[in-house]
């Protein structure tokens, strides 16, 4: 008999999101009318330029390296769906990169709202069309089909995952906040209490202590080795499964620049856990597959990964957010009777969860992450910018409208011609 | 005449009344030197003599760090632009007696002084100055945070533009040039006017600062005669300042008549709008019209409403409107340049101005001239003017709600006041207030 215990490797779930909205140029009270282009997509592209140059080349060139040498590395990206079109048109060098990692077989995708949306709370039909249009995205681009479903800004509740079970997903990846764990640890499988969908934790700790403290010289751990890193993840308890880490794809080389040696500290992490014997790379999917739940999760109220209360409150926090939000609910019915398709596209670019952010009123570290994302200088400008835009939309719906009561009046004439 | 602020660069109303004023003065063969604290090519003074403060060289007092920057400039001089029968002083100051928390700046950062309003003033600290030279003190003309030094600054500018002068009488328009007023008096011994279109009460409430409420005491104080620009303001002046009601002549502002622009893009927000005009600060009573626009929309819920403006209230005006509700019909323009006012007067059926104490108000009157109907608080100066509005206290959000809601059903009521207000203002003229402004001269001088 072998005495020794037998190994079972821990597995880890490394995953990045990639996501640009379609933000706004200056829409003034007195544009309204004047045909004027909501997006500024001029900024977009500079901004979507920078990043590629920045983070999305070099980050990809590295794990695509990485991939070559260690065949048994595994990478999961959720890339929205406006985030797409912008690397499509503006930097499709970078999408080709992405292809290429999506080639390797190494790589998973996950679904998401095509536009990055809020739209779960909009209308399950709503929802259900954007995350086929993004499905349908990612099909188009990289030639797989999704199975497991990441909502807006990692938002969950029970009403999701069972709308994501209804869709036909496997599994939803969300935040391990303590709200839902109640003091169990996000490192395992856990499942829906109504319906079979799995549902994968990220573990928020050492995701953020990448993402946010890398580069804190205040904290007691600065400066972070890949050594000391790679040493937590191995260290976890035995009977733990899982650990996901899941963080914003720029922060490797955006927000945390190539000079704090980030793209070093990632290389290294990666090649010594992939060489590491105690840990095992995978993706969801194949977690769902190999894994057994070890519980339920509960999620009556909606939670996210955003700002310290992690819940819907850095989009729909105050009365601006909630009263421009409400807006735009409202404009689903008329639009979806016009069936104009380009109408409709503009008002799902509406629908981009960071236009509500930007509106957000919050102090402190909260207060400081919106404005470092917000191209307004307060959320006042945010929200009154925004709300010019719905007053425009909100015309040539009515325009729209009255051709259409115009054609059916015509119509009945029409036929009470023949009639005759 | 010491002035803050001349057209195009004005902030508020000042600017208007003195380009009214002085327009008028000149059409009545009255003689006016005219000292801002900053002018530029942009300032229009065709029919005044401009001079800017900005390049007049005063005595003072130094500390050694000014002594350095002013080496080698000794000589006294400045600029005046001649021009028919008013001259111009232009004086260059940072004088911020208004200035907004940082908030809506879609606006050019070229013209921060359009943009503030509300005033801050800075602690002054008096320093030993042991050495005197001639300089030129830098003003910026706006609105800034060394308020009180400037105004102390722009003091001892007026009174060497009196020593380099001739003038029969000294007219300061408002506290932040009473100072020079004084000092001009005192150097020449010529009589002062000092001219209140707003006292510290009414821009900030109770919470006056006092520091500017003896500034503007020790003005009207010195003065010989103190003109009032509403039976309104002079009650403030007698009962808050003490002054002698014999001593404070009331003159209404006139209206500008505007020529009316025409083929104006108008923004087709919707079929009957609602419009406040103004900086949207305390004085201007804006949370009254939010509440009331929340009134109305339970009845008419397709009425819309503009707030034009800035000013240190917006972000709570905006809050208040999303959590009525009424964001989708509520529009905030910010801050209006150009032809923007005449754009939204265009398409404008209601005017209100809920003013919790307005010296004056001179937008009714511009509304009433775009033939726009209009409501007012009893809490203003125009509504001693103005019989054709419709009038009512700006605490009363049901009467306020109840007028709009009736303008906006009848419009036999609306027909009846566009026409009346429109043959009344005619006779709202600057050319009426500046015959008894020249009869005031005549007696301080005789």
């Amino acid at each position: 008999m072998n005495s020794q215990p037998e190994l079972k490797p821990h597995y880890l779930n490394l995953y990045f999101q990639v996501h640009q909205p379609r933000r706004l140029g200056q829409f003034s009270f007195f544009d309204i009318g004047t045909d004027r282009d909501y997006f500024d997509d001029g900024l977009n592209q500079i901004i979507m330029r920078r990043v590629a140059k920045n983070c999305y080349l070099p980050t990809n060139l590295l794990l695509l390296k990485l991939i070559q040498n260690y065949p048994g590395i595994r990478i999961t990206f959720s890339i929205s769906g406006s985030a797409l079109k912008q690397l499509e048109v503006f930097a499709p060098v970078a999408l080709e990169s992405f292809k290429m990692l999506a080639a390797t077989g190494a790589v998973e995708f996950l679904s998401e709202t095509y536009y990055h949306s809020l739209s779960f709370l909009t209308s399950k039909e709503e929802f259900h069309s954007q995350i086929k249009m993004h499905t349908d995205k990612i099909q188009q681009l990289f030639g797989v089909k999704p199975s497991v479903f990441r909502n807006t800004e990692l938002i969950y509740n029970d009403a999701i995952g069972s709308m994501a079970h209804d869709f036909g997903f496997t599994g939803v990846i969300t935040d391990g906040v303590k709200q839902i764990l109640h003091g169990r640890s996000p490192n395992y499988l856990y499942q829906h209490p109504n319906n079979e969908t799995k549902i994968l934790l990220r573990n928020y700790r050492l995701s953020d202590d990448i993402a946010f403290r890398f580069t804190r010289k205040d904290w007691h751990e600065w400066p972070l080795t890949p050594k000391k890193y790679v040493e937590w993840l191995t260290n976890m308890p035995a009977s733990e499964q899982i650990v996901t880490l899941s963080m914003d794809y720029e922060t490797f080389g955006e927000h945390q620049k190539a000079d704090t040696g980030i793209f070093k500290f990632l290389e290294s992490v990666i090649s010594k856990l992939a060489r590491n014997k105690k840990i095992k790379m995978t993706t969801p999917s194949e977690a769902i597959r190999l894994l057994q739940p070890a519980d339920n999760i509960y999620a009556p109220e909606s939670i996210s990964w955003a700002d310290e209360a992690r819940d819907l409150s850095a989009w729909l926090g105050n009365d601006m957010q909630k009263d421009a939000f409400d807006t735009l609910c409202k404009m689903e019915d008329p639009l979806k009777r016009i069936g104009d398709p380009s109408l409709l596209n503009t008002w799902r670019y509406l629908q981009t969860s960071d236009h509500f952010y930007y509106m957000s009123t919050k102090k402190g570290n909260d207060g400081s992450v919106h404005n470092y994302f917000s191209p307004y200088p307060s959320p006042y400008q945010a929200f009154m910018n925004y709300m010019n835009v719905l007053s425009d939309l909100e015309l040539k719906i009515e325009k729209q409208s009255k051709g259409q009561v115009e054609k059916i009046n015509l119509r009945k004439f029409e036929s009470s011609l023949t009639l005759n | 005449m010491f002035g803050w602020e001349f057209p195009p660069h004005i902030s508020g109303g000042l600017g208007t009344a003195c380009f009214g004023l002085t327009q008028a003065l000149a059409k009545a063969n009255t003689h006016v030197l005219f000292v801002i604290p900053k002018a530029d090519a942009e300032t229009t003074g065709d029919h005044v003599d401009l001079i800017s403060a900005s390049n007049v060289r005063v005595p003072v007092e130094l500390n050694e760090e000014s002594i350095e920057q002013s080496a080698g400039e000794s000589i006294p001089h400045y600029e005046t632009q001649q021009t028919s029968h008013i001259e111009t002083l232009v004086v260059q100051s940072g004088i911020i007696p208004y200035t907004t928390p940082a908030i809506i700046s879609f606006e050019e950062s070229s013209r921060p002084a359009l943009n503030i309003w509300n005033y801050q003033l800075p602690i002054v600290s008096t320093q030993e100055k042991p050495n005197k030279v001639w300089i030129q003190y830098q003003f910026s003309g706006s609105y800034g945070p060394s308020l009180l030094e400037e105004v102390a600054q722009y003091g001892t500018t007026g009174g060497e533009i009196a020593r380099q002068h001739s003038f029969d009488v000294i007219h300061a328009h408002d506290w932040l040039t009473y100072g020079a007023g004084i000092a001009a008096k005192k150097v020449s011994g010529k009589p002062l006017i000092v001219h209140v279109h707003a006292t510290e009460f009414d821009r900030a409430g109770k919470n006056i600062d006092e520091r500017v409420y003896k500034i503007e005491q020790e003005g009207m104080e010195a003065a010989d005669k103190v003109i009032a620009v509403s039976q309104w303001t002079k009650n403030i002046i007698v009962t808050k300042y003490h002054i002698p009601e014999s001593k404070v002549e009331v003159v209404h502002n006139g209206a500008i008549q505007a020529k009316k622009r025409r083929n104006l893009k108008l923004p087709p927000i919707g079929k009957q709008i609602v419009t406040f005009l103004g900086r949207i600060t305390f004085q201007k009573g804006p949370q009254y019209f939010v509440d009331a626009a929340a009134h109305v929309l339970k009845l008419f819920p397709d009425i819309h409403f503009v707030m034009a403006g800035s000013g240190d209230l917006l972000p709570e005006m905006v809050e208040r409107a999303a959590k009525l509700k009424i964001s989708s019909h509520l529009h905030f323009t910010g801050f209006l340049k150009g032809d923007q006012v005449d754009r939204v007067w265009a398409v404008t059926n209601v005017y209100v101005m809920p003013s919790v104490s307005e010296p004056f108000g001179i937008s009714p009157l511009e509304a009433a001239h775009a033939g726009v109907p209009v409501i007012i608080s009893n809490q203003s100066g125009v509504a001693e003017v103005m019989q054709h509005a419709i009038k009512i206290d700006f605490w009363n959000i049901e009467a306020l709600a109840d007028a709009i809601c009736n303008l906006l059903k009848h419009q036999s009521l609306t027909r009846t006041l566009k026409h009346q207000s429109k043959e009344e203002i005619s006779t709202i003229t600057w050319d009426r207030a500046v015959k008894k402004i020249n009869t005031i001269y005549h007696e301080l001088t005789t």
